[in-house]
């Protein structure tokens, strides 16, 4: 186990991460999101599930910088991300896999990985989070000279979380990593996903499958039209009777 | 084969070299920061000024007034970008070219305010060399080399470092880059630092052969924006490539005809392939 990881994995009572406390957030004509709060604790997977436009992917995005908040506290091991550009909060260990792979098609496999790498820290351990990736992901090694755009859906997919892994995150967002797959692909997306958690990383997954995203996390919230309408563990979301109804045609 | 047209086509040859280098800023820049530098001809007007002054009037060591211009050009087109392109990055392209366009005439009628029209030469006869009977001027073989060592250092930057990786992305998707830890307005400076750098070195090889005066950039500026067109903008090998064939109608077309004739070839192609392959001719 790497040292960086292994204060995660260390036992004890597990401190919160991230914090999101009230935070409304969108764009210059719309807003998206309506006091949202949630936590997520070192060591833990969790998910953020709803339908189509119900915000997910702005959550995502005011997380890493990408939309700024107009209200409301983002904290960080308990010190404020508001306000600071995404290429910093990079530095401050959250990586964020956006939707739709978002790869640089014309970049080889193994450059999409090196600019993952980009921030000074993730530099100095290049070659050890490499291998590490490759180990992962054996399927990208084989393919690392080339396009990235020349992948299939799912190689992409583990393109892009690998990209995401090589900054040495504390923190993993994933956006939707089963969105526009076939369906054995998802499986194998999910698996992914299983073996990253086994890591002892920290994630944070938003996804529109709820049936197989509450196989991977240890907790969920239900995210409608801007705000959180249920959170709990995925074996009481999987037995919550509204959820079944609704998103799992139960 | 006729010796004389060999002369010629090799003569080509050795100018494609500068016109090369040329292309390679100004295709860089468009590449990267989605802006054409109207006036980067001009640019190498300033370096070309810069280096008669430092070695010519001044009496500086030729490489350190080399070095020193190159340096001085670079940090001109940082000042391009942070005075005049970054205030207006997301108007409209028209507004882009009409604000380097600008750039332009004020250089232009600056370096004529300070220098006058005078043509000035830095004054250094490099030898001719004759081999096996063909006559090939130095300075025109150094300037060749040297724009090969400048676009293969390059190529190496580009391939080989965090920076340059980034630089081949940033076009490609300029929001997620930013998810990387990379700085937008960090890699446009540094973009524009080479780009100038490029215009800078184009200017040292060019003051070996040629007097520098105000309007020099007309002379040639019109050919590297069409050679830069010609092979795709913002496509770097395109460019390379189609420097390398312009160069060579002007020199075979000039033998054989006028160098005032060759230019209309050169042109007149170009229009004709622009209707063949808008895109360029190394399309992707």
């Amino acid at each position: 186990m790497r040292a960086w990881r292994k204060f995660i994995s260390a036992g004890g009572p597990k401190p919160i991460m991230l914090s999101l406390v009230d935070v409304s957030a969108g764009y210059s004509s719309l807003r998206a999101l309506f006091g949202v709060s949630l936590e997520v604790a070192a060591g833990e997977t969790v998910g953020v599930i709803g339908p189509n436009g119900a915000g997910k992917t702005t959550l995502m995005r005011v997380i890493s910088g990408l939309v700024a908040a107009f209200a409301g506290a983002i904290t960080l091991d308990g010190r404020s991300i508001v306000g600071v550009p995404p290429h910093r909060i990079v530095e401050h260990g959250i990586a964020h896999v956006p939707e739709n792979r978002r790869l640089f098609p014309r970049l080889t496999v193994e450059d999409n990985l090196r600019i993952g790498a980009f921030i000074p820290a993730a530099r100095h351990h290049f070659a050890e989070q490499l291998a590490w990736v490759y180990q992962l992901f054996p399927q990208l090694r084989e393919r690392r000279r080339q396009p990235a755009g020349t992948l299939s859906g799912g190689e992409q997919q583990m393109c892009a979380i690998g990209r995401a892994l090589m900054s040495r995150p504390r923190l993993l967002l994933m956006d939707e990593p089963s969105a526009g797959l076939a369906p054995l692909v998802v499986q194998q997306v999910f698996d992914l996903i299983r073996r990253i958690r086994a890591e002892g990383l920290t994630v944070l997954i938003v996804e529109q499958n709820v049936q197989q995203v509450l196989e991977v996390v240890d907790r969920a919230y239900l995210l409608e039209v801007g705000s959180i309408r249920l959170a709990g563990t995925s074996t009481e979301l999987k037995n919550n009777e509204f959820i079944r109804k609704a998103y799992m045609g139960l | 084969m006729d010796m004389f047209l060999l002369e010629a086509a090799i003569n080509g040859l050795l100018l494609a070299g500068v016109l090369a280098l040329l292309t390679l800023g100004l295709n860089l820049i468009f590449g990267v920061i989605d802006v054409v530098w109207i006036a980067y001809a001009d640019l190498v007007m300033c370096g070309m000024y810069a280096v008669y002054w430092l070695f010519a009037v001044y009496g500086w060591p030729l490489p350190l007034a080399f070095a020193v211009s190159v340096l001085g050009v670079a940090a001109l087109g940082m000042m391009v970008h942070v005075l005049i392109i970054a205030p207006i990055l997301s108007s409209a392209p028209i507004n882009q070219l009409l604000a380097t366009g600008g750039l332009l005439y004020f250089l232009q009628s600056f370096a004529t305010l300070l220098f006058t029209t005078d043509f000035r030469n830095i004054g250094v006869r490099l030898p001719i060399i004759e081999i096996g009977g063909i006559y090939i001027s130095y300075s025109r073989l150094l300037a060749f080399g040297v724009a090969l060592v400048g676009a293969t250092a390059l190529y190496l930057f580009l391939k080989r470092t965090y920076i340059g990786t980034a630089i081949r992305a940033i076009a490609q998707d300029r929001e997620i880059i930013g998810l990387m830890g990379v700085d937008q307005r960090r890699i446009y400076l540094v973009t524009s630092a080479i780009g100038g750098a490029l215009a800078g070195l184009g200017a040292c090889l060019l003051a070996l052969q040629y007097d520098v005066h105000p309007f020099i950039g007309n002379t040639f500026g019109p050919l590297i924006f069409m050679i830069c067109v010609l092979g795709g903008l913002g496509n770097m090998i395109g460019g390379f490539v189609a420097a390398f064939i312009i160069s060579q109608i002007i020199a075979i077309g000039g033998y054989y005809f006028s160098t005032e004739l060759s230019y209309v070839l050169a042109f007149m192609l170009f229009i004709v392939l622009m209707f063949i392959r808008p895109q360029g001719i190394v399309g992707r």
